[in-house]
C-alpha cells in the first residue's frame, strides 16, 4: 500500500496513533486478515470511535471495507456500522465458482467522485470469500455468482472491496482521485 | 465476470532474470525489475518471481529485489523458490511479495502450508507442485527442481495443500515444460474442478491455442509461462486479444 501510494508520488504514514490519525489529510483502512480479531484490535485500541467519528476524507480496502459495514458472517462480528450494509460469505459451491475470489474482475454502475476518469467497466484485483451486500451507499458493482458492492460510499467514508494499489493504473487512477478529494 | 488470468514468469539468480531451459544454458536477460514492469504495462495479470540462487546470502539479494520490484509493480506478484519458514515468508511479505510460493519444503513438513495460512492468510499462500506422469498413467509428484522423484499422487498433493490451507496451486507438468506442445490438460482439469481453490497450469505454452485448451478443456483459472513472453514469441496484448476472440474472458 505504502509503495503504491509512493508510486503516484504521495507520502504515508502507518500508525495507530489517535492524534496523527485524527489531524491527517486523508486515512487509508487497509485490512488483510480476519474481522472478529480485526475488531478487537480496533476496540482495544479505541480504534473504533476514532474512525467513525473521522471528519476526512476515509478509504477502507478490502477487510477494512468490510469492517465498516454493520456485521460481517466472519467468526459473527459486529462492525463498525459507517455503511449500513452487511457482509456475508459466498455460498457458491452449487455455481461451480471458486471460494476466495481470486483475480480481475469488472466493476459497473460506478459514480464519482472516486471513479472519475475511469473507462466504463474498469478491471480491478479482487481477494476475497466475503462480500458486502447491494445496499443505497453502494457506488460500484460487481458480479461473481451475485451481485456484490464492490465500493461503497457515505459521506467523507469510501470503501472498496478490491485493492486498488494492486489493480494496474486504474487503481492508481482510483488512488489519485481519493487523494484529491 | 471474473477473467482468466496470464502470469509471466521470471527466473531470477543473484538478483537478475535469467533465461534458459531446464536450469542449463542460463543467460543474463536482465532486470527482473525492467522487465516485469514492461509484462505489467502489456497486461500481464500477475508475475511470479522464482528464485533459483543457491547461495547463502541469497535472502538477502532476494528481499531488496522484492522491495525494489514492490515499488516499481502495480499488479500482484508472487515470489518462489526455497522457501521453508515463517520468516522467510514474513520478510517477503514486509517487502511487499504479496504471494510467496512453497514447494519441496511444505512436501517435506506440510504443517509449514498450515502456519503460514494460519499467520498470513491462505490468499498469499501458493502451493508449487511438480508432477511427472508415469508408465502407470499416473501424476507423481517431484520434488527438488523435479529431480527427486517422490510415491505420492499429485492429485492427492494438492488435495492436502488445499486442505492444509493453500489458497491457490500452480501446477506444473514436468512432462511439458519446456516442450511448447500444449498444457497438461488431464491433469489441470482434474485439479481445477475437483478443489475449491484456483489452479495456475503451467509448463507447455507454446501457441495462443495451448493457452485456449488450457482455460477451456483443462479448466484453469490461471496459466503460466516463461519463455514464449522472454524470447518475445508471443506476445501479452497479442495473447489476449486471441483469447477474447475465443469468447474467453480476460482483461484487456
Amino acid at each position: 500500500m505504502l509503495y503504491a501510494l509512493e508510486r503516484i508520488g504521495m507520502e504515508a504514514t502507518v500508525t495507530d496513533d489517535h492524534e496523527k490519525i485524527m489531524s491527517s489529510d486523508k486515512v487509508i483502512f487497509p485490512g488483510v486478515g480476519e474481522a472478529s480479531s480485526a475488531m478487537k484490535y480496533l476496540k482495544e485500541f479505541g480504534l473504533d470511535s476514532v474512525i467513525k467519528n473521522l471528519q476526512q476524507p476515509v478509504l477502507g480496502i478490502c477487510l477494512g471495507m468490510q469492517l465498516m459495514c454493520k456485521y460481517s458472517e466472519e467468526n459473527d462480528t459486529d462492525c463498525l456500522g459507517i455503511f449500513d450494509a452487511d457482509v456475508k460469505k459466498f455460498d457458491l459451491a452449487s455455481r461451480q465458482l471458486k471460494v476466495p475470489q481470486i483475480g480481475w474482475n469488472q466493476l459497473s454502475g460506478f459514480s464519482k467522485p472516486l471513479f472519475a476518469g475511469i473507462n466504463e467497466k474498469p478491471y480491478c484485483y479482487f481477494v476475497h470469500s466475503y462480500y458486502a451486500e447491494l445496499c443505497k451507499e453502494t457506488a460500484a458493482v460487481t458480479e461473481y455468482g451475485i451481485e456484490f458492492s464492490s465500493a461503497l460510499q457515505k459521506n467523507n467514508f469510501y470503501g472498496v472491496q478490491f485493492h486498488p494499489e494492486k489493480s494496474a493504473t486504474v487503481g492508481e487512477q482510483i488512488l489519485k482521485n481519493f487523494i484529491s478529494l | 465476470m471474473l477473467t482468466k488470468r496470464i502470469i509471466p514468469c521470471l527466473d531470477i539468480k543473484d538478483g537478475r532474470t535469467v533465461k534458459g531451459t531446464n536450469f542449463v544454458n542460463l543467460r543474463d536477460a536482465g532486470d527482473p525489475v525492467d522487465l516485469g514492469a514492461l509484462y505489467a504495462a502489456q497486461g500481464a495479470d500477475e508475475l511470479v518471481f522464482l528464485d533459483i540462487t543457491a547461495t547463502n546470502e541469497k535472502r538477502k539479494t532476494l528481499s531488496e529485489l522484492v522491495n525494489r520490484i514492490s515499488h516499481h509493480i502495480n499488479i500482484p506478484f508472487t515470489v518462489g523458490g526455497g522457501i521453508s519458514s515463517i520468516e522467510d515468508v514474513s520478510v517477503l511479505l514486509q517487502n511487499g511479495a504479496d504471494k510467496i510460493s512453497v514447494n519441496t519444503a511444505a512436501f517435506k513438513r506440510p504443517e509449514l502450508i498450515n502456519e503460514l495460512a494460519r499467520e498470513f492468510g491462505s490468499q498469499c499462500v501458493v502451493l508449487a507442485i511438480d508432477t511427472r506422469k508415469e508408465e502407470d498413467g499416473e501424476w507423481y509428484v517431484y520434488l527438488n527442481g523435479g529431480r527427486v522423484k517422490t510415491e505420492t499422487k499429485c492429485f492427492d498433493w494438492a488435495k492436502r495443500g488445499v486442505e492444509l490451507g493453500a489458497g491457490e496451486i500452480l501446477l506444473t507438468s514436468m512432462n511439458h515444460d519446456g516442450t511448447k506442445q500444449g498444457f497438461a490438460l488431464d491433469i489441470t482439469s482434474k485439479l481445477a474442478t475437483a478443489l475449491s481453490v484456483p489452479v495456475i497450469a503451467s509448463g507447455g505454452g507454446g501457441t495462443m491455442q495451448h493457452f485456449v485448451d488450457v482455460f477451456e478443456k483443462g479448466k484453469a483459472d490461471a496459466a503460466l509461462a516463461a519463455s514464449i513472453f522472454h524470447f518475445k514469441e508471443i506476445s501479452i496484448p497479442e495473447l489476449k486479444g486471441y483469447l477474447q476472440e475465443r469468447k474467453i474472458n480476460v482483461r484487456l
